[in-house]
């Protein structure tokens, strides 16, 4: 595997196939925890380290456990049990070794295992064919994207509720996803961007 | 039976009041197809989670419920799954991996723990049909939106390829790309506001 692949790998996951405005997942903790731009870092943040714990786990439990045993048909299950479980264990871990860390996640860890983002990488990961390294790298950079899309996207909501004139009906959360719109086809953007 | 009913589909929508479930409901609708097929398969397995998911809710300890009842809604996602590769090969490569993550759909989770754990089998099945029509209704109008304006057409994959109803040369290509996803959905959204704020 070469570097130009991993670049190609991390641009495509971050920009051009960005999980919530290119590929839909994820969409509730965007919308849910966007209201101000501190509490956006430290979701997005969150969600980054998950998913590439996921995919690194993930990977192995497919390699080692699913495929040998001959149950990839329960995959969906055997999937959100382990990821609901590392969610669990992350925060047991984070709360006894770095308490500072945890009070800053503390309340989004959990929202996570409903996080279709995280579901969604460790499919993808199997879909896709990925090795372990690729996994890995695509689940840290697929968070990455996450974190730059709902970083952006607070900013525009904290003016959003500041200084805009919205008609009454758009008030609140549709004002919020037509925004969400526009950003989205501002990403569309980078779609030509390849790396050879 | 009939308040639920009425909740399910207008007072308490799923997607349009309870904001529940939105990756799916702007990701996948982009034909008629796609958006009825998944709009089935989640009112199914809504129906028979909330049924058993009532069934159990005495036995169920509290501590564990949220993984016990991820554990019953992946087992009917499953089963759906492979219904659909078997019996519908083409709805389930366009829905790809939206089939799957139709257990993490906060809508079904949602029901389970605000409804089904609370009350009887037949009004645990009965909300869970009417939420998923609830949420069904608002696919299809979100897919026949944006089918007409993204591609001229109207029941595409169910109708061959659609009826073609504005020309070739006119449709706007960004209403089915993710864009025209947020923005009908945020107008359908503004609709219902604008309709309960009078």
């Amino acid at each position: 595997m070469s570097f130009t692949s991993i670049i190609s790998l991390a641009l495509g996951a971050i920009l051009i196939e960005n999980f919530i405005l290119v590929k839909f997942l994820g969409i509730c903790p965007f919308l849910g925890v966007s209201k101000s731009q501190e509490t956006a870092v430290g979701m997005g943040l969150a969600v980054t380290f998950v998913m590439g714990v996921a995919s690194l786990v993930c990977w192995i439990i497919e390699a080692a456990l699913l495929v040998p045993l001959g149950l990839e048909f329960a995959r969906t299950v055997v999937y959100i049990l382990v990821i609901s479980s590392l969610v669990q264990f992350i925060e047991m871990f984070l709360r006894k070794a770095m308490p500072g860390l945890y009070l800053s996640l503390g309340i989004y860890l959990p929202l996570i295992t409903t996080n279709c983002a995280v579901l969604g990488v460790a499919l993808l990961n199997q879909q896709n064919g990925y090795n372990l390294l690729e996994s890995v790298i695509y689940g840290i950079t697929g968070g990455l994207g996450f974190l730059v899309a709902i970083f952006i996207f607070s900013g525009i909501r904290e003016r959003l509720e500041l200084t805009a004139d919205t008609p009454k009906a758009f008030e609140g959360f549709p004002i919020a996803l037509v925004s969400a719109g526009l950003l989205s086809l501002a990403f569309m953007g980078f779609s030509g961007l390849k790396i050879i | 039976m009939k308040k639920i009913f009425k909740n399910g589909l207008l007072i308490q929508n799923p997607v349009l009041v309870q904001l529940l479930g939105l990756c799916s409901t702007m990701a996948i609708t982009t034909t008629l197809f796609n958006g009825l097929g998944m709009g089935v398969s989640v009112t199914v397995i809504l129906t028979c989670s909330n049924i058993v998911i009532s069934l159990l809710r005495k036995i169920i300890p509290n501590k564990i419920r949220i993984a016990c009842f991820v554990v019953v809604i992946a087992g009917f996602v499953t089963i759906v799954e492979m219904l659909l590769k078997a019996f519908l090969p083409a709805l389930n490569d366009s829905l790809g991996v939206f089939i799957p993550l139709i257990v993490v759909n906060c809508i079904i989770l949602g029901r389970a723990e605000a409804f089904a754990s609370k009350n009887g089998v037949l009004r645990s099945a009965a909300d869970g049909a009417a939420q998923g029509i609830g949420y069904t209704l608002v696919l299809a109008a979100m897919c026949v939106i944006r089918e007409l304006l993204g591609s001229g057409t109207f029941g595409g994959g169910i109708i061959g390829d659609g009826v073609r109803i504005i020309p070739q040369q006119f449709p706007a290509m960004m209403m089915i790309l993710p864009f025209g996803g947020f923005i009908t959905l945020g107008c359908l959204i503004a609709l219902v506001q604008w309709r309960t704020k009078k």
